[in-house]
């Protein structure tokens, strides 16, 4: 019997010619990725009484989660990752003029096909759209990975999606994903490696794969997995990383999988979750008319160029409502630098929205546009849970960067297709 | 010993905000906001030796290690779950909580259910009935021993 890509890849990183699921093994990851979070790992590194950092090109620190801070104590907290990197030495530092870290790994080059990097945030599963093996892990985890080099990790069973057919006009990677979590649940694919497969995958552009690997972990995924093809080889060629640079890692034909869930892109229609959960996946058309106050455009999910040029589409020539604020947070400073260069920006401060700087933004209910008791918002992000934006009393509905913006112009959940 | 009894999908967002996670660094702090969006009575009420109960997919979201930090110092050192989301699992484990995965005996259990653990023979009696759980690899149980992966690592690290 063949073997899948995780038992490969595990195998290979933990030096052994095989491995089966469910066995330990103990791995140095190529790179262990970490963020703000970074000056907590600090303070658990100090106490476990290390004398250096095992190998400081290992570490991986981008600043992202609250940049700039907003409060003093997250600006000593930033200050405190700083000194920790001048300390050790550590060359892989990004400081808060770069973005989020997810997109910052896979522009810098560090996502790459037979990689494993393991990173101290569970979106850390978005690399798997270049073919690496990549996981959240813990704080303490993290630390230890700076004191010893090393981690242990279970070798997951496998689920292999099967994408068939081509999407319909209007339907995007992300209302596939919300359709895939609404149809399996959040824990319906709980501790596997899953692979995106099938025909269909030659439909998704990389910046399509990567919002499908970063969801993965919405239904329990440790692992979100695109065999590398010509669009995996020529986007790294474009990042400067030529195919002598890394190994592609293939599962066999004859792999054994858990189970094999089929999906056919044309009869999959633009999806939203709605509150609380992110299996709570139903199409546009259901919730059309729900008032929002705030649409949310970025992230590691939806902050890519490809999406704000998709937004403005919707945007160009129409006006934000005028009880919407309408929010827009470039991934990273290329991804800013592009769209000024290709003057999108013009176009979603006509429209009425708020161009901000790469980072996190309210994601995760740190700053720039929590929301307000009874306060609805639209999000192109990954979570929508209680509180998730800053305020338990809110509600959040994740969708494609398209429906976000054309709920933006109709001030109510609406999708492209329907503002025509 | 009380028994906090939850449903599905816990999520890490509701056991500790995303708000809290770089403004409090005090595990005691941490406590005192553990489980806030989804009980505000948890953190009031819970007291040394009380015990967790939920249903599947437990810890999901996030992969904070604080959503296991502030259960562990708010008193409670054992969660029962019908299955746990992966990096919680592992936080739980690297914070010295003992998970126990074991789907059958949730839905037997009530708040007054007299729970006896024993952790040496992977067992859980519940109101008198024994039920097994999977054991914990060696290598793994060593560490929520020793408190913990900090304090596991602190041994090695000593030992030089």
């Amino acid at each position: 019997m063949g073997k899948t890509f995780a038992e490969k890849i595990l195998a290979k990183k933990a030096g052994k010619n095989s491995v089966v699921p469910g066995e330990i093994v103990v791995v140095k990851p190529d790179y262990v990725m970490s963020h703000d979070n970074s000056a907590a790992i600090y303070g658990k590194f100090k106490s476990i009484g290390a004398e250096k950092v095992f190998n400081p090109d290992q570490v991986l620190i981008i600043l992202d989660h609250c940049v700039p801070a907003a409060s003093e104590k997250y600006a000593m907290n930033h200050k405190t990752v700083r000194e920790f990197v001048e300390k050790y030495g550590i060359k892989n530092f990004y400081d808060i003029n770069t973005g989020v870290c997810h997109q910052v790994v896979i522009e810098k080059g560090y996502a790459r096909p037979g990689r494993l990097i393991v990173g101290s945030d569970s979106h850390t599963v978005s690399y798997g759209a270049l073919g690496a093996f990549s996981c959240g892990i813990g704080r303490s985890e993290a630390a230890a990975i700076w004191a010893t080099g090393e981690i242990w990790l279970k070798v997951p069973r496998t689920i292999k999606v099967d994408f068939k057919g081509k999407l319909k006009k209007g339907t995007t990677a992300k209302d596939v994903m919300l359709y895939l979590i609404g149809m399996i649940g959040a824990d319906g694919a709980l501790y596997k490696s899953v692979e995106f497969s099938g025909e269909g995958v030659k439909e998704f552009s990389i910046a399509d794969r990567i919002v499908f690997s970063n969801m993965s972990v919405e239904m329990g995924a440790k692992n979100g997995y695109f065999a590398p093809d010509e669009k995996t080889f020529e986007y790294l060629k474009s990042r400067g990383v030529s195919e002598s640079d890394y190994e592609v890692i293939l599962p066999d034909e004859d792999a054994e999988y858990e189970k094999v869930i089929e999906i056919e892109l044309d009869k999959v229609e633009p999806q939203v979750a709605k509150p609380h959960t992110v299996d709570n996946v139903s199409p546009v058309s259901e919730v059309k008319g729900t008032k929002i106050h705030q649409a949310l455009i970025g992230t590691c999910t939806n902050g890519r160029i490809e999406d704000i040029r998709a937004a403005v589409k919707v945007l160009e020539g129409r006006k934000v409502n005028k009880n919407v604020r309408l929010l827009v947070f470039p991934a990273s400073m290329e991804v800013y630098m592009q769209a000024l260069k290709e003057g999108l920006f013009e176009k979603i401060i006509e429209a009425g929205g708020i161009v901000m700087n790469p980072g996190c933004g309210p994601c995760l209910g740190a700053h720039e546009g929590v929301l307000a008791p009874g306060e609805v918002c639209i999000s192109t992000a990954n979570r929508n849970f209680k509180g998730r934006m800053g305020c338990k009393e809110a509600f959040i509905y994740l969708a494609s960067p398209e429906s976000v913006a054309a709920s933006a112009i109709a001030g109510e959940i609406i999708s492209v297709e329907d503002l025509k | 010993m009380k028994i906090f009894k939850y449903g599905d999908d816990v999520n890490t967002d509701v056991i500790f905000p995303g708000k809290y996670t770089y403004t409090i660094t005090d595990p005691n702090e941490m406590a005192k906001h553990a489980l806030e969006d989804l009980d505000p009575d948890f953190a009031k009420t819970v007291e040394k030796g009380d015990i967790i109960v939920a249903g599947k997919n437990f810890g999901c979201g996030s992969s904070r290690e604080q959503a296991a930090t502030c259960i562990k110092y708010a008193g409670v050192d054992v969660i029962i779950a019908k299955s746990f989301s992966r990096i919680f699992y592992r936080n739980c484990i690297n914070s010295g909580l003992l998970a126990i995965e074991c789907p059958e005996v949730v839905d037997k259990i009530n708040k007054k259910s007299r729970i006896e653990i024993k952790r040496e023979q992977n067992k859980l009696i519940v109101d008198g009935v024994e039920y097994s759980y999977p054991p914990i690899p060696e290598a793994v149980r060593d560490i929520i021993d020793s408190g913990g992966l900090i304090s596991y690592l602190q041994k090695r690290f000593k030992k030089g």
